[in-house]
Protein backbone atom coordinates (compact mmCIF):
# COMPACT_ATOMS: atom_id res chain seq x y z
CA UNK A 1 0.00 0.00 0.00
CA UNK A 2 1.31 3.46 -0.58
CA UNK A 3 1.97 6.44 1.56
CA UNK A 4 -1.01 8.23 -0.09
CA UNK A 5 -3.38 5.90 0.64
CA UNK A 6 -4.45 7.26 3.52
CA UNK A 7 -4.97 10.93 2.08
CA UNK A 8 -6.62 9.55 -0.44
CA UNK A 9 -9.15 7.98 1.86
CA UNK A 10 -9.57 11.21 3.84
CA UNK A 11 -10.05 12.99 0.33
CA UNK A 12 -12.91 11.21 -0.14
CA UNK A 13 -14.48 11.43 3.08
CA UNK A 14 -14.36 14.95 2.91
CA UNK A 15 -15.63 15.01 -0.66
CA UNK A 16 -18.52 12.80 0.36
CA UNK A 17 -19.41 14.70 3.37
CA UNK A 18 -19.20 18.10 1.15
CA UNK A 19 -21.48 16.26 -1.37
CA UNK A 20 -24.29 14.85 1.26
CA UNK A 21 -23.96 18.45 2.89
CA UNK A 22 -24.59 19.83 -0.73
CA UNK A 23 -27.74 17.80 -1.36
CA UNK A 24 -29.01 18.26 2.42
CA UNK A 25 -28.74 21.91 1.59
CA UNK A 26 -30.93 21.72 -1.62
CA UNK A 27 -33.82 19.29 -0.10
CA UNK A 28 -33.98 22.05 3.19
CA UNK A 29 -34.17 24.63 0.05
CA UNK A 30 -36.65 22.65 -1.44
CA UNK A 31 -38.57 21.71 1.25
CA UNK A 32 -39.28 25.61 2.38
CA UNK A 33 -39.98 26.67 -1.12
CA UNK A 34 -42.50 24.01 -1.32
CA UNK A 35 -43.69 25.70 2.26
CA UNK A 36 -44.48 28.60 0.78
CA UNK A 37 -46.10 27.87 -2.77
CA UNK A 38 -49.83 26.53 -2.90
CA UNK A 39 -51.31 23.91 -2.11
CA UNK A 40 -51.16 23.13 1.48
CA UNK A 41 -52.51 19.84 1.96
CA UNK A 42 -54.12 20.01 5.20
CA UNK A 43 -55.47 16.78 5.77
CA UNK A 44 -51.88 15.37 5.74
CA UNK A 45 -50.99 18.05 8.12
CA UNK A 46 -53.59 17.43 10.59
CA UNK A 47 -52.52 13.40 10.40
CA UNK A 48 -48.88 14.60 10.78
CA UNK A 49 -49.50 16.15 13.78
CA UNK A 50 -51.89 13.72 15.50
CA UNK A 51 -48.90 11.12 14.36
CA UNK A 52 -45.45 12.98 15.52
CA UNK A 53 -47.24 15.58 18.21
CA UNK A 54 -49.90 13.46 20.02
CA UNK A 55 -48.68 10.44 19.66
CA UNK A 56 -45.06 11.48 21.10
CA UNK A 57 -46.18 12.32 24.39
CA UNK A 58 -46.51 9.17 26.45
CA UNK A 59 -42.83 8.89 25.06
CA UNK A 60 -41.45 12.56 26.18
CA UNK A 61 -43.52 12.53 29.57
CA UNK A 62 -41.73 9.37 30.64
CA UNK A 63 -38.73 10.52 30.20
CA UNK A 64 -38.98 14.11 31.45
CA UNK A 65 -40.97 12.45 34.77
CA UNK A 66 -37.60 9.92 35.22
CA UNK A 67 -35.36 12.74 34.02
CA UNK A 68 -36.25 15.05 36.88
CA UNK A 69 -36.54 12.84 39.02
CA UNK A 70 -32.28 11.56 38.64
CA UNK A 71 -31.62 14.85 38.02
CA UNK A 72 -33.12 15.75 42.13
CA UNK A 73 -31.18 13.01 43.28
CA UNK A 74 -28.26 14.11 41.67
CA UNK A 75 -28.40 18.05 42.68
CA UNK A 76 -29.09 17.39 46.26
CA UNK A 77 -25.91 15.01 46.37
CA UNK A 78 -23.93 17.37 44.35
CA UNK A 79 -25.42 20.28 46.25
CA UNK A 80 -24.29 18.60 49.70
CA UNK A 81 -20.96 18.89 49.32
CA UNK A 82 -21.21 22.88 49.41
CA UNK A 83 -24.12 22.33 52.11
CA UNK A 84 -26.77 23.99 49.47
CA UNK A 85 -29.06 21.25 48.56
CA UNK A 86 -31.50 24.11 48.66
CA UNK A 87 -30.74 25.14 45.05
CA UNK A 88 -32.15 21.75 44.12
CA UNK A 89 -35.71 23.19 43.04
CA UNK A 90 -34.16 26.12 41.10
CA UNK A 91 -31.39 23.87 39.79
CA UNK A 92 -33.76 21.17 38.16
CA UNK A 93 -36.21 23.80 36.94
CA UNK A 94 -33.08 25.34 34.87
CA UNK A 95 -31.65 21.99 33.73
CA UNK A 96 -34.89 20.69 32.54
CA UNK A 97 -36.14 23.74 30.43
CA UNK A 98 -32.72 25.09 29.22
CA UNK A 99 -30.97 21.49 28.35
CA UNK A 100 -32.61 18.37 28.99
CA UNK A 101 -36.04 19.05 27.83
CA UNK A 102 -35.55 20.25 24.82
CA UNK A 103 -32.19 17.32 23.99
CA UNK A 104 -33.82 14.42 25.83
CA UNK A 105 -37.16 15.02 24.46
CA UNK A 106 -36.12 15.69 20.79
CA UNK A 107 -33.55 12.72 20.84
CA UNK A 108 -36.51 10.95 21.82
CA UNK A 109 -39.04 12.32 19.04
CA UNK A 110 -35.51 11.40 17.15
CA UNK A 111 -36.05 7.59 17.95
CA UNK A 112 -39.74 7.86 17.70
CA UNK A 113 -40.30 10.12 14.40
CA UNK A 114 -36.99 10.17 11.91
CA UNK A 115 -37.49 6.47 12.18
CA UNK A 116 -40.82 5.97 11.15
CA UNK A 117 -40.98 8.93 8.87
CA UNK A 118 -38.01 7.49 7.02
CA UNK A 119 -39.66 3.98 6.64
CA UNK A 120 -42.58 5.22 5.44
CA UNK A 121 -41.45 7.80 3.43
CA UNK A 122 -39.02 5.12 2.26
CA UNK A 123 -41.36 2.07 1.67
CA UNK A 124 -43.24 4.78 -0.75
CA UNK A 125 -40.30 4.92 -2.54
CA UNK A 126 -39.64 1.78 -3.14
CA UNK A 127 -43.00 0.60 -4.49
CA UNK A 128 -43.47 3.69 -6.23
CA UNK A 129 -45.96 5.64 -4.75
CA UNK A 130 -43.87 8.71 -4.64
CA UNK A 131 -43.73 7.86 -8.46
CA UNK A 132 -47.42 7.70 -8.78
CA UNK A 133 -47.91 10.76 -6.80
CA UNK A 134 -46.01 12.53 -9.38
CA UNK A 135 -47.78 11.33 -12.51
CA UNK A 136 -51.22 12.11 -10.43
CA UNK A 137 -49.75 15.65 -10.65
CA UNK A 138 -49.00 15.84 -7.03
CA UNK A 139 -45.11 16.75 -5.61
CA UNK A 140 -44.02 14.85 -3.25
CA UNK A 141 -42.12 17.91 -1.63
CA UNK A 142 -45.53 19.40 -0.64
CA UNK A 143 -47.72 16.06 -0.29
CA UNK A 144 -45.04 14.36 2.28
CA UNK A 145 -42.41 16.58 3.37
CA UNK A 146 -44.21 19.76 3.98
CA UNK A 147 -47.15 18.73 6.61
CA UNK A 148 -44.51 16.56 7.90
CA UNK A 149 -41.75 18.80 8.97
CA UNK A 150 -44.36 21.74 9.67
CA UNK A 151 -46.34 19.08 11.97
CA UNK A 152 -42.75 18.46 13.65
CA UNK A 153 -41.71 22.16 13.84
CA UNK A 154 -45.11 23.05 15.49
CA UNK A 155 -46.02 20.62 17.47
CA UNK A 156 -42.16 20.03 19.76
CA UNK A 157 -42.23 23.46 21.24
CA UNK A 158 -45.43 21.96 22.85
CA UNK A 159 -44.12 18.62 23.77
CA UNK A 160 -40.92 20.33 24.94
CA UNK A 161 -43.19 22.49 27.43
CA UNK A 162 -45.22 19.67 28.47
CA UNK A 163 -41.93 17.60 29.07
CA UNK A 164 -40.73 20.73 31.30
CA UNK A 165 -43.54 20.27 33.71
CA UNK A 166 -43.49 16.63 33.58
CA UNK A 167 -39.92 16.93 34.28
CA UNK A 168 -40.22 19.57 37.30
CA UNK A 169 -42.91 17.51 38.79
CA UNK A 170 -40.82 14.38 38.86
CA UNK A 171 -37.94 16.85 40.78
CA UNK A 172 -40.41 17.71 43.33
CA UNK A 173 -42.26 14.01 43.33
CA UNK A 174 -39.13 13.26 44.68
CA UNK A 175 -38.05 16.29 46.60
CA UNK A 176 -40.56 16.35 48.61
CA UNK A 177 -40.96 12.29 49.22
CA UNK A 178 -37.46 10.95 49.33
CA UNK A 179 -35.55 14.44 49.82
CA UNK A 180 -37.42 15.91 52.44
CA UNK A 181 -38.18 19.19 50.89
CA UNK A 182 -41.45 20.90 52.19
CA UNK A 183 -44.14 20.75 49.03
CA UNK A 184 -44.45 24.61 49.15
CA UNK A 185 -41.48 25.73 49.37
CA UNK A 186 -40.29 23.56 46.41
CA UNK A 187 -43.11 24.87 44.42
CA UNK A 188 -41.94 28.35 45.40
CA UNK A 189 -38.17 28.40 45.03
CA UNK A 190 -38.83 26.50 41.02
CA UNK A 191 -41.14 29.52 40.27
CA UNK A 192 -39.33 32.49 42.15
CA UNK A 193 -36.39 31.18 39.84
CA UNK A 194 -37.01 30.37 36.74
CA UNK A 195 -36.53 33.16 34.10
CA UNK A 196 -38.89 33.93 31.18
CA UNK A 197 -35.69 32.72 28.49
CA UNK A 198 -35.26 29.75 30.28
CA UNK A 199 -38.16 28.01 29.59
CA UNK A 200 -38.24 30.29 25.89
CA UNK A 201 -35.04 29.59 25.01
CA UNK A 202 -36.05 25.44 25.40
CA UNK A 203 -38.92 26.10 23.50
CA UNK A 204 -36.87 27.49 20.24
CA UNK A 205 -34.34 24.57 20.36
CA UNK A 206 -37.34 22.23 20.04
CA UNK A 207 -38.54 24.12 17.20
CA UNK A 208 -35.17 23.64 15.61
CA UNK A 209 -35.00 20.41 17.09
CA UNK A 210 -38.18 19.40 15.33
CA UNK A 211 -37.50 21.01 11.97
CA UNK A 212 -34.31 18.98 12.14
CA UNK A 213 -36.01 15.20 13.15
CA UNK A 214 -38.78 15.71 10.12
CA UNK A 215 -36.02 16.75 7.81
CA UNK A 216 -33.50 13.96 8.23
CA UNK A 217 -36.83 11.52 8.32
CA UNK A 218 -38.04 12.71 4.64
CA UNK A 219 -34.79 13.66 3.11
CA UNK A 220 -33.60 9.54 4.10
CA UNK A 221 -36.99 8.25 2.92
CA UNK A 222 -36.72 10.04 -0.37
CA UNK A 223 -33.21 8.98 -0.96
CA UNK A 224 -33.84 5.37 0.26
CA UNK A 225 -32.21 2.49 -1.72
CA UNK A 226 -33.87 -0.44 -3.25
CA UNK A 227 -35.83 -3.28 -1.65
CA UNK A 228 -36.38 -3.74 2.16
CA UNK A 229 -32.40 -3.23 2.72
CA UNK A 230 -32.62 0.21 1.23
CA UNK A 231 -35.49 1.15 3.40
CA UNK A 232 -33.41 -0.15 6.50
CA UNK A 233 -30.43 1.60 5.78
CA UNK A 234 -32.49 4.78 5.37
CA UNK A 235 -34.17 4.37 8.20
CA UNK A 236 -31.29 3.97 10.05
CA UNK A 237 -29.45 6.46 8.81
CA UNK A 238 -32.34 9.04 9.26
CA UNK A 239 -32.38 8.71 13.14
CA UNK A 240 -28.41 8.36 13.69
CA UNK A 241 -28.57 12.22 11.46
CA UNK A 242 -31.23 13.68 13.09
CA UNK A 243 -29.50 12.39 16.93
CA UNK A 244 -25.88 13.76 15.51
CA UNK A 245 -27.60 17.16 14.36
CA UNK A 246 -30.04 17.89 17.45
CA UNK A 247 -26.69 17.52 19.45
CA UNK A 248 -24.59 19.91 17.70
CA UNK A 249 -27.55 22.62 16.39
CA UNK A 250 -28.00 22.25 21.00
CA UNK A 251 -24.65 23.55 21.03
CA UNK A 252 -24.70 25.92 18.88
CA UNK A 253 -27.86 27.24 19.87
CA UNK A 254 -26.54 27.38 23.02
CA UNK A 255 -23.71 28.97 22.44
CA UNK A 256 -26.03 31.83 20.50
CA UNK A 257 -28.00 32.22 23.33
CA UNK A 258 -26.31 32.14 26.56
CA UNK A 259 -22.77 32.60 25.72
CA UNK A 260 -21.70 36.02 27.28
CA UNK B 1 -48.54 11.05 -30.95
CA UNK B 2 -45.61 9.59 -29.00
CA UNK B 3 -42.36 9.73 -30.53
CA UNK B 4 -39.01 8.59 -29.40
CA UNK B 5 -36.14 9.56 -30.82
CA UNK B 6 -32.52 7.17 -29.82
CA UNK B 7 -33.55 7.12 -26.32
CA UNK B 8 -30.29 6.14 -23.89
CA UNK B 9 -30.43 5.22 -20.17
CA UNK B 10 -28.10 2.66 -18.30
CA UNK B 11 -27.71 2.85 -14.47
CA UNK B 12 -24.13 2.80 -13.68
CA UNK B 13 -22.62 -0.12 -15.70
CA UNK B 14 -26.10 -1.43 -16.53
CA UNK B 15 -27.03 -0.16 -20.01
CA UNK B 16 -30.82 -0.33 -20.16
CA UNK B 17 -31.93 1.58 -23.31
CA UNK B 18 -29.21 2.01 -25.99
CA UNK B 19 -31.05 4.02 -28.68
CA UNK B 20 -34.80 3.43 -28.10
CA UNK B 21 -36.93 4.86 -31.56
CA UNK B 22 -40.51 4.61 -31.53
CA UNK B 23 -43.63 6.35 -32.66
CA UNK B 24 -47.63 5.54 -31.36
CA UNK B 25 -49.65 7.26 -33.04
CA UNK B 26 -52.74 9.30 -31.60
CA UNK B 27 -55.90 6.91 -31.02
CA UNK B 28 -53.66 4.08 -31.16
CA UNK B 29 -53.11 1.00 -28.77
CA UNK B 30 -49.09 -0.11 -28.75
CA UNK B 31 -47.96 -2.64 -26.98
CA UNK B 32 -44.79 -3.18 -25.88
CA UNK B 33 -43.29 -6.69 -25.52
CA UNK B 34 -39.59 -8.23 -24.47
CA UNK B 35 -38.08 -10.02 -22.27
CA UNK B 36 -38.09 -9.52 -18.52
CA UNK B 37 -35.47 -7.21 -17.67
CA UNK B 38 -35.02 -5.61 -20.75
CA UNK B 39 -36.19 -1.67 -19.81
CA UNK B 40 -39.80 -1.57 -20.89
CA UNK B 41 -40.48 0.00 -17.20
CA UNK B 42 -37.98 2.28 -17.34
CA UNK B 43 -39.26 3.14 -20.93
CA UNK B 44 -42.39 4.43 -19.51
CA UNK B 45 -40.97 5.98 -16.77
CA UNK B 46 -38.89 7.92 -19.17
CA UNK B 47 -41.53 9.57 -20.91
CA UNK B 48 -43.35 10.38 -17.88
CA UNK B 49 -40.05 11.93 -16.56
CA UNK B 50 -39.94 9.60 -13.44
CA UNK B 51 -36.67 8.88 -15.16
CA UNK B 52 -34.19 10.52 -16.83
CA UNK B 53 -32.45 9.57 -20.08
CA UNK B 54 -29.17 10.16 -20.49
CA UNK B 55 -29.45 11.13 -23.73
CA UNK B 56 -32.59 11.04 -26.57
CA UNK B 57 -34.94 13.15 -27.74
CA UNK B 58 -39.00 12.10 -26.43
CA UNK B 59 -41.81 14.43 -27.79
CA UNK B 60 -45.69 14.44 -27.19
CA UNK B 61 -47.49 15.97 -30.44
CA UNK B 62 -44.38 17.47 -31.47
CA UNK B 63 -43.43 19.18 -28.39
CA UNK B 64 -40.09 18.21 -26.63
CA UNK B 65 -40.60 17.15 -22.89
CA UNK B 66 -37.53 17.04 -21.17
CA UNK B 67 -38.47 16.31 -17.13
CA UNK B 68 -36.55 18.56 -14.95
CA UNK B 69 -35.89 21.35 -17.81
CA UNK B 70 -39.96 21.66 -17.83
CA UNK B 71 -41.91 24.70 -16.01
CA UNK B 72 -43.47 23.51 -13.60
CA UNK B 73 -46.90 24.34 -14.86
CA UNK B 74 -45.84 23.05 -18.21
CA UNK B 75 -45.31 20.01 -16.22
CA UNK B 76 -48.37 19.84 -14.35
CA UNK B 77 -50.33 20.33 -17.93
CA UNK B 78 -48.52 17.42 -19.59
CA UNK B 79 -49.01 15.12 -16.62
CA UNK B 80 -52.51 16.09 -16.67
CA UNK B 81 -52.94 14.26 -19.53
CA UNK B 82 -51.86 11.19 -18.31
CA UNK B 83 -52.65 7.88 -16.86
CA UNK B 84 -50.40 5.32 -15.41
CA UNK B 85 -50.52 1.84 -13.95
CA UNK B 86 -47.24 0.61 -12.41
CA UNK B 87 -46.47 -3.01 -12.49
CA UNK B 88 -46.83 -2.81 -8.37
CA UNK B 89 -50.04 -0.85 -8.37
CA UNK B 90 -48.29 1.74 -6.23
CA UNK B 91 -51.75 2.13 -4.44
CA UNK B 92 -50.96 4.68 -1.35
CA UNK B 93 -51.21 2.44 1.30
CA UNK B 94 -52.42 5.48 4.11
CA UNK B 95 -55.81 5.98 1.62
CA UNK B 96 -58.97 3.86 1.56
CA UNK B 97 -59.43 2.11 -2.54
CA UNK B 98 -61.49 4.75 -3.08
CA UNK B 99 -59.59 7.64 -2.28
CA UNK B 100 -57.14 5.98 -4.48
CA UNK B 101 -58.86 6.14 -7.50
CA UNK B 102 -60.10 9.42 -6.92
CA UNK B 103 -56.90 10.46 -5.68
CA UNK B 104 -56.66 13.01 -8.96
CA UNK B 105 -60.47 14.35 -8.51
CA UNK B 106 -60.12 14.90 -5.20
CA UNK B 107 -56.63 16.99 -5.92
CA UNK B 108 -55.56 19.57 -8.36
CA UNK B 109 -57.47 21.86 -10.55
CA UNK B 110 -60.98 21.14 -11.49
CA UNK B 111 -61.53 18.89 -8.17
CA UNK B 112 -64.88 17.34 -7.64
CA UNK B 113 -67.00 17.40 -4.20
CA UNK B 114 -65.90 14.03 -2.47
CA UNK B 115 -69.70 12.88 -2.52
CA UNK B 116 -69.00 13.30 -6.71
CA UNK B 117 -65.70 11.81 -6.83
CA UNK B 118 -66.88 8.89 -4.62
CA UNK B 119 -69.06 8.18 -7.05
CA UNK B 120 -67.04 8.31 -10.03
CA UNK B 121 -64.41 5.71 -8.34
CA UNK B 122 -67.25 3.30 -7.65
CA UNK B 123 -68.13 3.52 -10.95
CA UNK B 124 -63.96 3.15 -12.26
CA UNK B 125 -64.05 0.16 -9.49
CA UNK B 126 -67.04 -1.68 -11.25
CA UNK B 127 -65.52 -1.26 -14.85
CA UNK B 128 -62.62 -3.00 -13.80
CA UNK B 129 -64.47 -6.02 -11.84
CA UNK B 130 -64.19 -4.92 -8.44
CA UNK B 131 -67.39 -4.31 -6.26
CA UNK B 132 -68.42 -1.56 -4.69
CA UNK B 133 -67.51 -2.47 -0.80
CA UNK B 134 -63.94 -3.10 -1.81
CA UNK B 135 -63.80 1.22 -2.11
CA UNK B 136 -63.68 1.43 2.16
CA UNK B 137 -61.11 -1.24 2.42
CA UNK B 138 -57.17 -0.10 2.47
CA UNK B 139 -54.44 -1.08 0.06
CA UNK B 140 -53.60 -4.04 2.11
CA UNK B 141 -56.63 -5.47 2.30
CA UNK B 142 -57.02 -6.09 -1.34
CA UNK B 143 -55.30 -9.75 -3.09
CA UNK B 144 -52.47 -8.62 -5.23
CA UNK B 145 -54.91 -8.88 -8.04
CA UNK B 146 -57.54 -6.65 -7.00
CA UNK B 147 -54.43 -3.91 -6.43
CA UNK B 148 -53.87 -4.69 -9.52
CA UNK B 149 -57.41 -3.56 -10.87
CA UNK B 150 -57.41 -1.15 -8.46
CA UNK B 151 -54.51 0.33 -9.48
CA UNK B 152 -56.10 0.86 -13.41
CA UNK B 153 -59.60 1.92 -11.88
CA UNK B 154 -57.12 4.80 -10.63
CA UNK B 155 -55.07 5.71 -13.78
CA UNK B 156 -58.43 6.09 -16.02
CA UNK B 157 -60.35 7.69 -13.50
CA UNK B 158 -59.67 11.40 -15.06
CA UNK B 159 -60.08 9.79 -18.45
CA UNK B 160 -56.89 10.87 -19.30
CA UNK B 161 -55.98 11.33 -22.80
CA UNK B 162 -52.46 9.03 -22.82
CA UNK B 163 -52.35 5.56 -20.86
CA UNK B 164 -49.59 3.60 -19.86
CA UNK B 165 -50.19 -0.16 -18.76
CA UNK B 166 -47.51 -1.73 -16.91
CA UNK B 167 -48.66 -5.67 -17.38
CA UNK B 168 -52.12 -5.11 -16.95
CA UNK B 169 -53.10 -9.04 -16.29
CA UNK B 170 -50.28 -10.50 -14.30
CA UNK B 171 -51.79 -11.68 -11.32
CA UNK B 172 -55.17 -12.31 -13.02
CA UNK B 173 -57.44 -15.62 -13.54
CA UNK B 174 -57.87 -15.61 -16.93
CA UNK B 175 -61.39 -14.77 -16.94
CA UNK B 176 -60.43 -11.35 -15.28
CA UNK B 177 -57.85 -10.73 -17.73
CA UNK B 178 -60.64 -11.13 -20.19
CA UNK B 179 -61.82 -8.33 -18.48
CA UNK B 180 -59.39 -6.02 -18.31
CA UNK B 181 -58.58 -6.81 -22.05
CA UNK B 182 -61.44 -5.51 -23.62
CA UNK B 183 -61.87 -2.94 -21.00
CA UNK B 184 -58.42 -1.67 -22.09
CA UNK B 185 -59.77 -1.89 -25.74
CA UNK B 186 -62.62 -0.25 -24.77
CA UNK B 187 -61.06 2.85 -23.91
CA UNK B 188 -58.74 3.30 -26.61
CA UNK B 189 -61.70 2.63 -29.49
CA UNK B 190 -64.80 4.47 -27.01
CA UNK B 191 -62.62 7.13 -25.83
CA UNK B 192 -59.97 7.86 -28.32
CA UNK B 193 -57.31 7.53 -25.85
CA UNK B 194 -53.67 6.61 -26.80
CA UNK B 195 -52.34 3.46 -24.98
CA UNK B 196 -48.43 2.18 -24.08
CA UNK B 197 -49.42 -1.26 -22.69
CA UNK B 198 -46.26 -3.34 -21.44
CA UNK B 199 -47.48 -7.38 -21.44
CA UNK B 200 -45.67 -10.97 -21.53
CA UNK B 201 -49.25 -12.47 -22.27
CA UNK B 202 -49.45 -13.29 -25.88
CA UNK B 203 -53.83 -13.45 -25.67
CA UNK B 204 -53.38 -9.58 -23.93
CA UNK B 205 -51.15 -8.64 -27.49
CA UNK B 206 -53.55 -9.78 -29.68
CA UNK B 207 -56.33 -8.52 -27.87
CA UNK B 208 -55.67 -4.97 -27.13
CA UNK B 209 -52.47 -4.27 -30.08
CA UNK B 210 -52.63 -2.36 -32.63
CA UNK B 211 -49.62 -2.19 -33.23
CA UNK B 212 -46.36 -3.90 -31.52
CA UNK B 213 -42.61 -3.47 -30.91
CA UNK B 214 -40.29 -5.93 -29.74
CA UNK B 215 -37.57 -4.16 -26.92
CA UNK B 216 -34.63 -6.45 -27.08
CA UNK B 217 -30.57 -5.41 -26.23
CA UNK B 218 -31.79 -2.06 -25.39
CA UNK B 219 -33.11 -1.41 -28.70
CA UNK B 220 -36.52 -1.76 -30.22
CA UNK B 221 -35.65 -4.72 -32.43
CA UNK B 222 -39.17 -5.41 -34.14
CA UNK B 223 -42.56 -3.29 -34.65
CA UNK B 224 -45.35 -3.90 -36.74
CA UNK B 225 -49.14 -4.15 -37.19
CA UNK B 226 -50.64 -6.76 -34.75
CA UNK B 227 -51.48 -8.71 -37.58
CA UNK B 228 -48.08 -9.30 -39.57
CA UNK B 229 -46.58 -10.42 -35.79
CA UNK B 230 -47.28 -13.86 -36.65
CA UNK B 231 -45.82 -13.57 -40.24
CA UNK B 232 -42.34 -12.08 -39.31
CA UNK B 233 -39.16 -14.04 -39.98
CA UNK B 234 -37.75 -12.14 -37.39
CA UNK B 235 -36.30 -15.05 -34.88
CA UNK B 236 -36.08 -12.81 -31.74
CA UNK B 237 -39.86 -11.88 -32.40
CA UNK B 238 -41.17 -15.76 -33.40
CA UNK B 239 -39.05 -17.25 -30.18
CA UNK B 240 -40.69 -14.57 -27.92
CA UNK B 241 -44.44 -15.06 -29.12
CA UNK B 242 -43.64 -19.34 -29.25
CA UNK B 243 -42.16 -19.39 -25.71
CA UNK B 244 -39.41 -21.61 -27.35
CA UNK B 245 -36.59 -22.26 -24.46
CA UNK B 246 -34.08 -22.46 -27.79
CA UNK B 247 -33.34 -19.73 -30.09
CA UNK B 248 -30.90 -16.48 -30.43
CA UNK B 249 -32.83 -15.01 -27.03
CA UNK B 250 -30.54 -16.64 -24.63
CA UNK B 251 -31.93 -17.94 -21.65
CA UNK B 252 -29.67 -17.97 -19.07
CA UNK B 253 -29.06 -21.09 -17.37
N1 LIG C 1 -34.08 2.91 -10.35
C1 LIG C 1 -33.25 1.99 -10.86
N2 LIG C 1 -31.97 1.92 -10.43
C2 LIG C 1 -31.12 1.01 -10.93
N3 LIG C 1 -31.43 0.12 -11.85
C3 LIG C 1 -32.69 0.12 -12.33
C4 LIG C 1 -33.67 1.05 -11.85
N4 LIG C 1 -34.83 0.82 -12.50
C5 LIG C 1 -34.59 -0.22 -13.32
N5 LIG C 1 -33.32 -0.64 -13.23
C6 LIG C 1 -32.70 -1.71 -14.02
O1 LIG C 1 -33.09 -1.55 -15.36
C7 LIG C 1 -33.30 -2.81 -15.97
C8 LIG C 1 -34.66 -2.82 -16.65
O2 LIG C 1 -35.66 -2.73 -15.67
P1 LIG C 1 -37.21 -2.68 -16.03
O3 LIG C 1 -37.94 -2.61 -14.76
O4 LIG C 1 -37.47 -1.63 -17.04
O5 LIG C 1 -37.42 -4.10 -16.72
P2 LIG C 1 -38.72 -4.64 -17.42
O6 LIG C 1 -38.42 -4.77 -18.88
O7 LIG C 1 -39.89 -3.82 -17.04
O8 LIG C 1 -38.82 -6.09 -16.81
P3 LIG C 1 -40.11 -6.89 -16.28
O9 LIG C 1 -40.77 -7.45 -17.49
O10 LIG C 1 -39.52 -7.96 -15.45
O11 LIG C 1 -40.94 -5.92 -15.55
C9 LIG C 1 -33.13 -3.85 -14.89
O12 LIG C 1 -31.87 -4.45 -15.06
C10 LIG C 1 -33.18 -3.08 -13.60
O13 LIG C 1 -32.34 -3.65 -12.66
MG1 LIG D 1 -41.40 -3.95 -15.80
Amino acid sequence: MSVTAPLAWLGHLVLSILAETGRVSRFTGATLAALVRPPFYAREFLHALLQIGWLSLPVVGMTALFTGGALALQIYAGGARFSAESVVPSIVAIGMARELGPVLGGLMVAARVASSIAAEIGTMKVTEQVDALVTLSTDPMKYLTVPRVLAATLSMPVLVAVGDSIGIFGGYLVGVNRLDFNGATYIKNTVDFLQFWDVGSGLVKGAVFGFLVALMGCYHGMNSGRGAQGVGRATKSAVVAASVLILAANYLLTEAFFSA
Amino acid sequence: MIRLTDLHKSFGANRVLAGVTLEVARGESMVIIGGSGTGKSVLLKSILGLVTPDAGRIEIDGQEVAGARMGRAAREAFLARFGMLFQGAALFDSLKVWENVAFRLLHGPGKLSKAEARDRAIDRLRRVGLRPEVADLYPAELSGGMQKRAGLARAIAANPEIIFFDEPTTGLDPIMAGVINELIREIVTEMGATAMTITHDMTSVRAIADRVAMLHGGQIRWTGPVADMDATPDPYVQQFIHGRAEGPIAAVR
